[in-house]
């Protein structure tokens, strides 16, 4: 893999959006990933989020740990700082990051290897801890840099491409994440754009730790007929809770939705998640339904994507720890030095 | 029997000057009547240096609290015990045997002695502690801990300990309990009262008001730092509860929440985060402090392995991070509550392939307070990992120091960080670009500029633009300029402590050997033998330590660790000749003495002049 720079022309008639910034300006390097992979996509779903919603690509900082989903921060938001942590610990560096400057937007990549194997805990642990930002695990049952072993989400009895059979039962990351207490859990899948991109969107405003499980295939090693992570699996037997629609707080709601048949949540930012109904009554803010539902498609082979749980009344880590509202890194001696005077004071406690 | 006068061997007679050692159980509520006796001592302007030797256990088990009593100002341990407090049946056999001939054991009489127990060469001193208690107090746990109290108040009387010292402290130690002062100063008044009765009081070792503390003060290392970490701007404390390290962000979060409050809103301006390992620990300092805020993490070998890969990281990607080591007996789990310095080696080249770290060597309080602030400039400016460290002797026992100070002209240096005035005014910013020739970069921090200034943090190959790169050249590149960094890094690191008049022999050591070191020179010349001294501060090495060892003829490179770390280090990093320096060891998990060291040399210079008399 080498480092590919992408080329700086434009369609002259790209649209820009109310920042006046166009598609081009939240790109980041060429892909070096295998065509058809479904990371890309996430990149591609990330890249028209973030540029619908008017975000400001330096106020995002991306972080992510090692494999190959942990490589796309490289192709989309060139304008934003990212890290590149050790294999399965950025969930730490994100709480540093987060706890250094709570003003901007944090959002992690991962992907099963990092986070449900070698990195388990420390997506426990980041979960527990409540840190406001994006988490998505791009989820292919496989490790595909070392060439194709089976991940600890491959489901039991899913076969790679070398016909290597899981033995063992899958960790679900989207039940972990509600088990633990993340305020906002979402299931997607990397060829449903349409559901992915408004998640994303939402998963952004949402204040508190929001989780996103994107089913990704993996093209090379892990798309075959008998693998539950291919392409022909997920599209068939995935099951889409709603159409989800995001509307962002700069933007005015134009469209008429008919309110007898969609749940509208609005977010801390003001922003608007509009979920239309496809038969079920889904309540998104019911804990305990949301383990029910994914657990019931499961064992029927299926896979629950959408919203499957939110909860807007949950504290970050720094409301927790009543954290001053000037970001750490923004504070200088003169908020954090006592000076002279008080120590002289401390000295004579030791005496 | 129990009489003082009927040992065979003569009472000891000093003043100022002798070593008490309390034996207990641990969990008795023992620690703080002892640490009231040390006290006592240093408020009566004596030097005394307390040395807790514990065991890894919350009750039961044996522990020992050895004072140290010097006039002349040794600090250090001194072998022998002329005073044994024996409270633990446990043990008491082997801490009878542990009193120097004409020495004293204290002990509670209420159940007699073993009459095996009884030495004809020192004087026993019956107190029948568990008596007293029973007739003065009623409840179980008062008896208990006031056992502790009327000891204390008997070795007042029996060494001349001002009682208004120890009655002023029971005052300061109960400020806002006042119910309790009054009970502990009748339990005092009891053991007081009951050694004036029953000895001869005072004994002929005894103490003398001085004036040798004025000015100073009786702190621990850990709590040093803890409050240098406030100084020093620190605003991300993440760490796993790891024992000799545990009192470090103890004593942060204490001072923070005295001294980090914001006035107006009442928020905090720090956050302490117990991570679920020191892995995630170091993670979160890092990310932190790429993200521009001042973090550390404290922690002992146990959790020093595990972040091996982080620091590994924050090398190559040049993250500033502090780490402070209150190093233990290691390898594995070791010997957690006693000290060593054992994580020399495994810390400056701590990680895989081509590492080097920062290491700062403080050997008093006063130094964890000043380190601990500069590590943090010296992270920012030097962009990379910096290990204070330090060990369970400093960090855990109380040792007498001259009173922290902060230069109020002081700022902090943030090292080479571009705001987005700066970014405007570079064509294209290279986030590891060696614009200075010094091997130190420009950072930014994330959200500085729209388009300007942003990198990929990695700990891949990179260039000078931070890009991904399999290009060996490009390579090795930033790894003569990290390399060219470390060369810079000698400009502000603290030099060597030398004191240098020209004799042929050396003594080089660090951090807490420290404390001996006086007390061997003193004693080594009155065998008529006469050494130099170089004391180790920081890591990597100043050349003027090279000079010193090629300008004598021979060098005593002291390292409490098996392996002779220190030495090793010279070897490696100062190419020194291995028949110029010659190890002294000390790894039994306490403090090296002064005598040790004295043994060490005397007994080398007589296999030299005996292998010299051979050759000739």
């Amino acid at each position: 893999m080498t480092y590919i720079s992408k080329p700086k022309f434009q369609h002259p008639q790209l649209q820009a959006n109310n920042i006046g910034l166009t598609r081009r300006d939240y790109e980041g390097t060429l892909t070096t990933l295998c065509g058809g992979c479904g990371h890309d996509s996430i990149s591609a779903a990330i890249i028209q989020a973030a540029a619908d919603m008017s975000l400001e690509p330096h106020r995002v900082a991306k972080l992510s740990g090692i494999g190959c989903s942990s490589k796309i921060p490289s192709y989309f938001l060139g304008k934003a700082h990212a890290f590149n942590a050790v294999h399965g610990r950025m969930p730490s560096v994100a709480t540093g990051a987060n706890l250094a400057n709570k003003e901007l937007y944090y959002l992690g990549i991962s992907g099963d290897g990092d986070s449900a194997s070698i990195g388990l805990g420390q997506f426990c642990h980041i979960v527990r801890r409540r840190i406001n930002m994006l988490y998505i695990v791009a989820n292919n049952g496989t490790y595909g840099l070392t060439k194709g072993q089976l991940s600890a989400t491959a489901d039991l009895g899913s076969k790679t491409k070398s016909g290597e059979e899981s033995l063992y039962d899958n960790i679900d990351m989207a039940t972990l994440a509600i088990e633990l207490g993340a305020s906002f859990v979402a299931r997607s899948f990397s060829g449903d754009k349409q559901q992915l991109v408004p998640l994303i969107q939402a998963g952004l405003s949402h204040k508190g730790f929001a989780f996103i499980d994107v089913v990704s295939p993996c093209v090379t090693f892990n798309n075959t007929d008998a693998s539950t992570h291919g392409y022909k699996n997920t599209w068939e037997n995935n099951v889409a809770l709603s159409q989800v629609d995001f509307v962002p707080m700069r933007k005015e709601i134009t469209t008429s939705y008919d309110a007898g048949k969609e749940k509208e949540i609005t977010l801390h930012d003001g922003s608007v998640i509009h979920l239309h109904k496809t038969g079920s009554n889904y309540d998104p803010y019911d804990q305990e339904n949301a383990l029910h539902h994914i657990n019931q498609h499961k064992k029927q082979g299926r896979i629950a994507t959408g919203l499957l749980y939110i909860n807007q009344s949950t504290s970050d880590l720094h409301e927790l720890t009543d954290t001053v509202d000037k970001p750490f890194n923004a504070l200088t001696e003169h908020d954090l030095c006592p000076g002279d005077e008080v120590l002289m004071d401390i000295n004579e406690t030791f005496r | 029997m129990n009489n003082p006068a009927s040992a065979k061997v003569e009472a000891i007679t000093r003043i100022n000057d002798f070593v008490v050692k309390f034996a207990n159980v641990n969990g008795s509520g023992s620690a703080s009547a002892n640490n009231m006796f040390a006290k006592a001592v240093f408020r009566m302007g004596i030097p005394v240096s307390p040395h807790n030797i514990f065991p890894s256990n919350i009750q039961g088990l044996p522990t020992w609290y050895e004072v140290r009593i010097n006039e002349q100002g040794y600090l250090g341990r001194r072998e022998g015990v002329d005073l044994m407090v024996a409270m633990n049946e446990q043990t008491i056999a082997k801490d009878i045997a542990a009193v120097v001939p004409g020495g004293y054991v204290l002990y509670d009489s209420s159940k007699p002695l073993p009459e095996d127990l009884f030495r004809d060469d020192i004087q026993y001193l019956p107190i029948p502690l568990k008596d007293i208690c029973i007739s003065e107090f009623d409840k179980p746990p008062q008896r208990q801990l006031f056992k502790n109290i009327i000891y204390v108040g008997a070795l007042a009387a029996l060494l001349n300990i001002d009682f208004e010292v120890l009655t002023g402290l029971v005052s300061d130690q109960f400020r806002g309990k006042e119910k309790l002062i009054l009970p502990n100063i009748h339990a005092l008044e009891l053991g007081h009262q009951f050694a004036m009765d029953d000895f001869d009081c005072p004994l002929k070792l005894q103490l003398k008001s001085s004036d040798k503390n004025d000015n100073k003060i009786l702190m621990d290392g850990n709590a040093a730092v803890g409050l240098g970490c406030v100084y020093g701007g620190a605003t991300v404390a993440s760490w796993y509860p790891l024992t000799p390290s545990t009192s470090v962000v103890d004593a942060f979060g204490k001072y923070c929440k005295r001294l980090r409050i914001d006035p107006g809103s009442g928020k905090q301006k720090f956050s302490v985060v117990q991570a679920e390992d020191e892995l995630a620990a170091i993670g979160i300092a890092i990310g932190a402090g790429w993200n521009g805020a001042r973090a550390f993490t404290a922690s002992s070998g146990p959790g020093i392995s595990l972040m091996q890969e982080f620091l590994g990281l924050a090398y190559f990607s040049e993250v500033p991070v502090v780490l402070f080591n209150i190093q233990r007996v290691g390898p594995s789990t070791g010997m957690p509550t006693r000290t060593q310095q054992g994580d020399l080696l495994s810390c400056a080249y701590a990680s895989h392939g081509d590492t080097k770290h920062i290491l700062l060597f403080p050997a008093t309080p006063k130094e964890c307070f000043e380190y601990a602030i500069d590590a943090f400039d010296l992270a920012d400016r030097l962009q990379t990992p910096v290990i204070v460290m330090s060990d369970l002797e400093l960090g855990m026992n109380e040792q007498i120091c001259d009173p922290l100070r902060w230069d109020e002209d002081r700022s902090y240096d943030r090292g080479k960080v571009l705001d987005a005035k700066q970014l405007e005014e570079i064509e294209k910013f290279g986030r590891y670009n060696d614009v200075d020739d010094d091997g130190i970069p420009y950072r930014t921090y994330p959200g500085t500029h729209p388009n300007k200034g942003s990198y990929f943090t990695r700990g891949s190959s990179h260039d000078a633009y931070a890009a991904y790169t399999e290009d060996g050249d490009v390579y090795a590149e930033v790894m003569d300029r990290i390399a060219k960094k470390f060369r810079t890094a000698l400009n502000y690191l603290p030099e060597p402590e030398i004191d240098n008049s020209g004799n042929n022999l050396g003594l080089l050591y660090t951090g807490t050997t420290t404390s001996a070191i006086q007390e061997a020179r003193d004693l080594l010349a009155r065998q008529g033998v006469e050494v130099d001294t170089l004391r180790v501060r920081a890591f990597p090495l100043h050349d003027s330590i090279k000079a010193f060892i090629d300008g004598h003829d021979r060098v005593y490179v002291i390292d409490q660790n098996r392996d002779a770390q220190l030495k090793s280090l010279l070897k490696i990093e100062l190419n020194v000749n291995e028949e110029q320096v010659e190890s002294i060891l000390s790894y039994n998990g306490v403090l090296i003495t002064a005598q040790h060291i004295e043994r060490a040399i005397l007994t080398s210079m007589e296999s030299q002049t005996a292998a010299d008399k051979v050759e000739s």
